[in-house]
């Protein structure tokens, strides 16, 4: 009974949060996967932006709105221009950054903080137990953060890349190296040559060379500030023990600051009282205004209070409560793309009837990634610069149907890659200048793939008619690598194996864990494989140098997994990732693209779809692959948000009273069997 | 009997040993240190240098079992096997890849894990001891056959079709308790009702059936005939003197588990979100996190090992027949 009554109160029951939190101005969301770093130093992977990206500011950002993405500065005061010395021999970057910018309250500005006694540590829950304090941003924590990039404790994986570039970098890490002892190193001691303090909101640094994409760089969380009384508070003995580090307990001067750091259960940022606060952007995309991303232009962010992250290691729960109202917005699983969107006759994808009705709205940005399955080029089968195997490769190109694997596979998520660049990022081109005329043409307005005759008489002229050696007459028998080996994966391999059998070509699967992956790419001994990247920033370069000689995976540690090696590609590459954006770099592009299609190191894949779901109460969510801080352009009516949940979680309870009505019922027979028993005078003969 | 404890003690340090080289080579023979090391720092931009820095830090650069260059001693010490198991004897599991320390994580994971293991425990006897009694107490009626149908048929469902179906029904459809999630102090009771719910129910086919056999073997006994030549209420018999009887085999598969109830679940835990030692476990695999995986199974065999003593102690309480020497 009481249980009735309650639920005709309309109280909610499912409601997994506290309910001190109902009503409350707090966004809700899921993690995945628990970061493995929150150290700006160390952390490179989306999970761990999710929360860094709000907290540290590096002296650059993206434009939340405008596409293609622009870089504006942050803490900085411009965007700064490289200057060129030496005859280009070195370049500078001077950047200024504003003055009366605060970091969060934080212990680690508190003098006394910094002697703390064995028990004092001891007894704290949270660093935040510790009197709070704060200090103005100056350019020597920028200054101290990139000297941390060379810590010889720390593994900065952009330590190697930017050690080719900042003057003096290598010099450095050895100088730490033969310092390296336990406790706080005091990094302000020791001189770096290529980044300088100017003056207290300036600083400087100087690169080898030319490196335009630097400023990208400026724009990762690798560049923000740290200030020097965190990484000493951070190192005082007992810390450690109770996992009080700088890489759990990020400080910054963005809009939110880490209050609760669970990574096994729950993470919460909170609004951080000393944000300067900046005003939502006002101009976008063409399409921003009807879309209803002006509304708020012009108003100090963030607008959240606090983000509540709860970990979600399953996609069932995490799904159930998106549609529960208690995340406000998800990503799609595969299992649940059916049930959430409706994909049109054209392509294009809406929210099902059962969203709609719910008010959820859907967003789709084809996201700066792209997945590609490449040939070795040192196969002495697929590989090489010979014309056999580049027209082995072009007829394997055309064959393999990735619209079909698109449609089948991703419920039409993506679009087929014609070039390595993604759409949006400078370098790709639109319609029918996109288009691979190596396995596709023009037709109808629209690209489509060549038929399968061509690609078999390219086969046949690269010496295998009908799939067959026609100078040894055995049967082409290719390998493909691959990671998928699971029950789920087995549809996906066969219809590899058929894009193959098309040709006649034998396809011979071989599934493998990743680590062995790794080593069979390491190694060059792989022969068809599958990889992805996703952007770093939103250069041609951070694409291209996927294919750039110099950097092939055998013989180093570059990320040219198919060893593709072409002197003109390797030249032109030289001269475009030096270039700003202008029609000579396009020209450029253009020339590079054309020699990898002809070439076809890749198949070229597809670049992925993200598509993301809201509830009506969440306003200003647009996509973004770059921005990371994207929390604080958000904003939540809390109020509506309530409403609808009680509407849609009212507790269902009388099935589980005619449960207990059955159960009590089904008793009765078994206490008359008893009885009868029990008054039976003898056991009746068997 | 202190004598025996201190024999079975000792015998468990073998054991241990054992169980921690067939650990070490397993988790070897398919990840190399080189392979964590990637693992840990991730697939972009890893150059050789910070690879081989990673495996130093953590001592993953030196020979796994035998190291042919050091002298004497040293061939067995001085090598990545000796280094990581030794510590563990003495309960200093060390820091996780991430740099996060064990046993504060094990600490603070154990109190979610036993939330929902210890209600699952006890729940989960009393309802399979109380479902096995009625069906012995009716054995071969309708309901006894009934009971051991519904009994066969629980026990072919998997558990994962429990709590997805569990979540599914309770949560989703008729919205009485939260999916998953967790939380400290009293809230923690509504995130437990249902995986508590569930690990009871999915226990109800294999635990009853077991339970019915061993009383049904005890009612076949003479001092049941007797007993009910005496004129004793069956429900007398069965409480009283049947049950009594039945207690080793009972506490045979009852008592060796309790200590391993700090090891949490591994699937209830993922699927309900409650962070405890079973989900600790799972990540730990997936993350390839020597250090976690060892350290968890190593608290996993000195568990079974004090599981195993405490079956053998409990005989002694409910059997006086019994000493141990």
């Amino acid at each position: 009974m009481l249980m009735l009554f309650v639920a005709g109160c309309g109280e909610v029951w499912n409601d997994p949060y506290p309910r001190s939190e109902r009503g409350a101005n707090i966004l809700y969301s899921a993690f995945v996967n628990r970061p493995k770093h929150l150290d700006p130093v160390q952390s490179y992977t989306v999970d761990e932006s999710l929360f860094t990206r709000q907290v540290y500011e590096p002296p650059l950002h993206y434009h939340y709105l405008k596409r293609p993405y622009e870089l504006i500065p942050l803490t900085a005061a411009e965007v700064p221009k490289p200057k060129e010395i030496d005859g280009g021999k070195f370049t500078v970057y001077e950047i200024r950054i504003r003055p009366g910018i605060r970091y969060q309250p934080h212990p680690a500005f508190v003098e006394r903080n910094q002697a703390l006694s064995a028990s004092e540590i001891k007894k704290l829950k949270t660093p935040y137990d510790l009197p709070l304090g704060t200090r103005e941003l100056v350019a020597a924590d920028y200054v101290y953060q990139i000297k941390r990039l060379a810590h010889p404790r720390l593994h900065s994986p952009i330590y190697g890349l930017m050690a080719e570039y900042i003057v003096g970098l290598p010099e450095f890490a050895d100088k730490l190296k033969k310092l390296n002892r336990p406790g706080w190193i005091d990094l302000r001691e020791h001189v770096l040559a290529g980044v300088e303090e100017v003056d207290r909101y300036t600083y400087r640094v100087t690169l080898k060379g030319r490196y335009p994409q630097f400023v990208y760089w400026l724009a990762m969380p690798f560049f923000s500030p740290i200030p020097w009384e965190a990484e000493k508070l951070f190192h005082q003995p007992g810390m450690e023990l109770k996992n009080f580090t700088l890489d759990w307990w990020p400080v910054g001067t963005g809009p939110y600051m880490l209050r609760e750091n669970n990574p096994n259960a729950r993470m919460v940022l909170e609004r951080n009282p000393n944000y300067r606060g900046m005003p939502y952007p006002s101009e976008g995309e063409s399409s921003d205004g009807e879309a209803g991303l002006l509304k708020d232009a012009g108003k100090t962010m963030p607008f959240i209070d606090r983000v509540v992250f709860s970990r979600e290691k399953e996609s069932v729960p995490y799904w159930n409560k998106f549609l529960q109202g208690y995340y406000d917005s998800a990503g799609i699983s595969p299992e649940n793309f059916d049930h959430a969107v409706r994909v049109a006759v054209d392509g294009g994808a809406e929210p099902s009837p059962e969203m709609l009705e719910r008010g959820i709205e859907l967003s789709t940005a084809v996201a700066a990634t792209v997945f590609y399955f490449g040939f070795n080029m040192k196969d002495p089968v697929v590989g090489g610069n010979s014309e056999r195997a580049r027209k082995l490769r072009q007829a394997i190109s055309i064959a393999v149907d990735m619209e079909e694997y698109l449609s089948i596979f991703l419920n039409g998520r993506g679009i087929v890659a014609h070039s390595p660049v993604p759409p949006g990022i400078f370098g790709a081109r639109e319609g029918s200048e996109a288009m691979n005329p190596i396995t596709h043409v023009w037709r109808d307005g629209r690209e489509q793939r060549r038929a399968l005759a061509e690609a078999k008489k390219l086969l046949a002229e690269a010496g295998y008619p009908e799939g067959t050696d026609a100078k040894t007459g055995a049967p082409l028998v290719l390998y493909f690598d691959t990671t998928s080996r699971g029950p789920g994966d087995k549809a996906r391999l066969d219809w590899w194996r058929k894009q193959f059998e098309k040709l006649s070509i034998q396809l011979e699967v071989r599934e493998t864990d990743w680590n062995r992956f790794q080593e069979k790419i390491r190694k060059g001994t792989q022969q068809v494989y599958g990889l992805g990247w996703h952007a770093d920033y939103p250069d041609p370069e951070n694409f291209l140098f996927l294919l750039h000689g110099p950097q092939a995976r055998t013989d180093g540690a570059g990320s040219n997994s198919s060893n593709y090696a072409s002197a003109e590609f390797d030249a032109l590459f030289e001269r475009m990732k030096s270039m700003p954006n202008s029609p000579k770099r396009q020209q450029i592009i253009d020339r590079m693209v054309e020699i990898a299609r002809r070439d076809a190191p890749w198949i070229f894949g597809f670049h992925p779809k993200d598509y993301t779901l809201r509830h009506q109460w969440l306003a200003n969510v647009k996509p973004n692959d770059m921005a990371g801080n994207t929390m604080q352009y958000l904003r939540v009516d809390p109020q509506r948000r309530a409403e609808f949940r009680r509407q849609w979680n009212r507790p269902v309870v009388w099935p589980v009273l005619l449960l207990l009505l059955a159960l009590a019922i089904s008793v009765v027979p078994a206490v008359r069997t008893y009885r009868k028993r029990e008054r039976m005078a003898a056991r009746p003969a068997a | 009997m202190l004598a025996y404890i201190v024999r079975r003690v000792l015998y468990a340090i073998p054991i241990l040993i054992g169980v921690n080289l067939i650990t070490f080579v397993l988790f070897f023979v398919v990840n190399t240190p080189d392979d964590m090391a990637r693992m840990h720092l991730g697939a972009k931009r890893v150059t050789p240098e910070a690879l081989e820095k990673w495996k130093q830090e953590r001592g993953y650069d030196r020979d796994l079992l035998w190291n042919e260059k050091a002298p004497g001693l040293g061939k067995v010490t001085d090598t990545i096997f000796f280094d990581k198991s030794v510590k563990l004897f003495a309960f200093d599991f060390g820091r996780a890849e991430d740099r996060r320390d064990i046993a504060h994580e094990i600490r603070t994971r154990m109190g979610p894990s036993l939330a929902l293991a210890i209600p699952v425990f006890l729940v989960g006897l009393a309802v399979n001891i109380t479902f096995a009694l009625l069906m012995a107490f009716f054995r071969a009626t309708y309901l006894d056959f009934w009971g051991v149908v519904l009994c066969v048929a629980m026990m072919s469902i998997s558990t994962l079709f429990y709590i997805i179906g569990g979540q599914y029904m309770v949560s989703k459809i008729l919205h009485l308790v939260p999916i998953s999630g967790y939380d400290g102090g009293f809230e923690a009771a509504k995130f437990v009702i249902l995986p508590v719910l569930i690990g009871v129910v999915s226990g109800i086919g294999s635990g009853s059936r077991w339970y019915r056999t061993i009383f049904l073997e005890e009612m076949g006994r003479d001092y049941v005939r007797t007993a009910r030549a005496k004129g004793l209420a069956e429900s007398v018999v069965l409480f009283r003197h049947v049950l009594k009887n039945a207690m080793i085999p009972i506490l045979t598969g009852a008592v060796v588990v309790i200590p391993l109830l700090f090891m949490g679940s591994l699937l209830a835990e993922s699927f309900f979100g409650i962070p405890g030692l079973g989900s600790y476990t799972i990540d730990a695999i997936q993350a390839q996190d020597f250090a976690v995986v060892r350290s968890m199974v190593f608290i996993g065999s000195v568990l079974y090992i004090i599981g195993l003593l405490l079956t053998d102690l409990s005989y002694t309480v409910v059997d006086p027949r019994i000493r141990l020497e």
